[in-house]
């Protein structure tokens, strides 16, 4: 900052000298000038003390509403796909619901990890850790609907439903559908966010191993370190990888939630066939991760005291996000409209007053205020800095999101072309169920997470601090 | 003891470290490397480091990601065994793209990681400078520069007291 200014005075334009800005100044990311030594305490004490209690309660807490997923899958697996509450003509319901859900929840991780990276945002090293494993974790939820979808699961590896794997039969997979480019884009997201998180993890893995006290620790910290030891010509090409992933994760988030808009706005049914779908929805997927980000976040900073890593400053960008999506969602339901009303067809102009005052409207009507009108809120600053407040507007959107789905997909299908054919989707208590578990999985995944791999990147914090600058003085 | 390694010392700051390596740079030592808990913002240029090698691996997985794709749609629906679906021609670059796009991703991403673990030399279990108590610190809040004494201009004793000019807190020997 100080040396930037100083390089761009000769070049500074003079209408600067005549209006005189304020200097704004940035504001640190790690609060109360914290020493090396203390992130590294800080984070790396989270999981060398001794297993809390409240972590076994919650773990035990988590397993047992995971097991609803299980027991939900396994019933629908030896039953038939019959047991969710699909029927002419809704024949898509809480499955793609559930799994564009958890898809768009984890494309925060990617835009804190990536997208902000490039942007050179310093403010993202205390929580893209978390949100990677979070996108990750939020990826294996959502995989489970499709695979599960085609009843019989087994076929979906072979003969290859969803992958093109050779078979006897010589069946291939049909590439022109938008079904199949979103199984390539799930699975290489689901890769590449493992593989980015983990070339993140190798430094942070290397301090772990070097303050472990017990053999197996040493050992197993050791073998996932893969013998790293800080070397700056190792640093040289690490830091060059690390530019590149985040290089091919922006235009690959970007893509993947495209693809899955896809799936819907390539088909003729009204009320999804629009060309605002593929913005629409990567706006959409980066307003409900962050306000994961938020739920989950703001509980582990009251819990481990991290204040000095996670600070106002930081709520204040992430509340900002949220605004700004959040706003850019609701433009976009608005643009559905006009672009029906301007589009004059009859088809297109009926499924949208239907989806707000049909048989659905109490859906759409959750979904407005969920996320057009909650987040409006964080214009204010008080509000911004009410934790609490935050949190409760941040599963405001998680909801709000979760309906937007069901809204798209649901009264588009109810209310088709034909009306003999209309009807009225219900979930099953299978549905239901399995749904509810996914946030159980969730929660096995993140716990085990918090107990075994540093919450925060270690190396990048240190590096964005004041004295990580060799000028510094 | 066994054989040395080398000569390490050990430093305080990132900018006690920096100026450090400039001087063992421009004294012309080829064996030599730094040690630090984070990457420091320069050193590259410090240590006279070239550009890293990693994109070269990431333009060959890539162009390979996207020639597979590519090829592997038209093998399976063009060619193998032809589907036709509603008049649609077999083979199309356009509905070809959003498959190879990803898989121009994909390989580019999994290129560019073996990229950094051949350069680097990893996984590397076995190390002189991991087997140094002290250079624990290296992952902590310490910084560190070793010159090896397998270095064309080392000297036991002309290099020690060379090391000893850069001003470190400690300076130490280093195990083979």
């Amino acid at each position: 900052m100080a040396s930037a200014s100083h390089h761009s005075q000769d070049m500074r334009p003079a209408i600067l000298d005549e209006v005189d800005p304020v200097d704004i100044p940035r504001q640190p990311c790690v609060a109360n000038d914290r020493s090396f030594n203390w992130i590294t305490e800080k984070v790396c004490g989270i999981i060398e003390e001794k297993t809390p209690t409240w972590w076994w309660v919650c773990f035990i807490i988590a397993c047992c509403t995971a097991s609803f997923t299980v027991i939900g899958l396994a019933y629908l697996t030896v039953t038939g796909v019959g047991v969710w509450g699909l029927a002419n003509p809704v024949n898509w319901g809480w499955a793609i619901v559930n799994f564009v859900f958890w898809i768009g929840i984890g494309h925060a991780g990617t835009l804190i990890s990536a997208i902000l990276c490039l942007l050179r945002q310093k403010w993202r090293t205390s929580i893209n850790r978390a949100a990677e494993a979070m996108t990750i974790f939020a990826v294996v939820c959502a995989g489970l609907f499709p695979v599960f979808h085609v009843g019989r699961v087994w076929f979906a590896i072979y003969p290859g439903y969803l992958f093109p794997f050779p078979n006897a039969n010589a069946i291939w997979p049909n590439f022109r559908s938008a079904l199949l480019w979103d199984v390539f884009a799930v699975s290489t997201y689901g890769t590449v966010s493992v593989l980015f998180w983990y070339i993140g993890l190798i430094p942070d893995f290397a301090t772990v191993r070097d303050r472990a006290t017990t053999k197996i620790r040493k050992i197993a910290y050791g073998i996932v370190a893969m013998g790293w030891r800080g070397s700056n010509r190792h640093w040289s090409n690490y830091e060059m990888l690390y530019l590149i992933l985040a290089g091919l994760s922006t235009p690959l988030v970007l893509s993947v939630h495209t693809i899955v808009s896809f799936d819907f706005a390539i088909s003729l049914v009204p009320g999804w066939h629009t060309t605002i779908f593929p913005p629409y929805f990567v706006a959409g997927a980066i307003f409900s991760g962050f306000g994961m980000v938020i739920t989950l976040m703001l509980p582990l900073r009251a819990v481990y005291g991290l204040q000095d890593l996670i600070t106002q400053y930081h709520i204040d960008c992430m509340t900002k996000i949220i605004l700004a999506t959040g706003t850019m969602v609701g433009y976009a339901y608005g643009m559905e409209f006009f672009i029906a009303a301007y589009g004059a067809n009859d088809f297109e102009i009926f499924a949208f007053v239907n989806r707000a005052f049909g048989n659905y409207a109490w859906a759409y009507w959750i979904m407005i205020s969920c996320n057009v009108i909650s987040p409006q809120f964080f214009w204010f600053k008080s509000i911004r800095e009410n934790t609490t407040l935050v949190w409760v507007i941040s599963l405001f959107v998680n909801v709000g999101m979760w309906f937007e789905r069901f809204v798209i997909t649901v009264t588009s299908l109810s209310r088709d072309f034909l009306p003999s054919s209309w009807g009225y989707y219900s979930p099953t208590v299978v549905d239901i169920f399995t749904y509810l578990g996914t946030f159980g999985l969730f929660s096995v995944l993140f716990l085990l997470f918090l107990r075994f791999v540093p919450l925060m990147a270690m190396a990048e914090i240190k590096a964005v601090t004041p004295q990580a600058d060799p000028h510094h003085h | 003891m066994a054989d040395k390694f080398g000569i390490l010392a050990k430093f305080d700051t990132p900018a006690d470290i920096m100026h450090a390596a400039e001087k063992v740079r421009d004294a012309g030592f080829k064996r030599w490397d730094v040690i630090t808990p984070f990457p420091i913002h320069g050193m590259d240029g410090a240590m006279g480091l070239k550009r890293s090698w990693v994109p070269r691996f990431t333009i060959v997985g890539g162009t390979t990601g996207f020639i597979a794709g590519m090829s592997m749609i038209f093998f399976t629906n063009a060619f193998d065994y032809k589907i036709l679906i509603g008049g649609k021609p077999l083979f199309s670059p356009f509905f070809a793209f959003p498959v190879s796009y990803e898989l121009t991703i994909l390989f580019s991403a999994f290129a560019s990681i073996a990229g950094m673990f051949i350069l680097n030399k990893l996984p590397m279990h076995y190390h002189p400078a991991l087997k140094i108590d002290r250079v624990a610190e290296a992952s902590d809040d310490k910084f560190f520069l070793y010159i090896e004494s397998e270095d064309p201009q080392y000297d036991d004793t002309k290099t020690r007291s060379f090391v000893e000019g850069l001003h470190p807190v400690e300076v130490s020997d280093m195990e083979a």
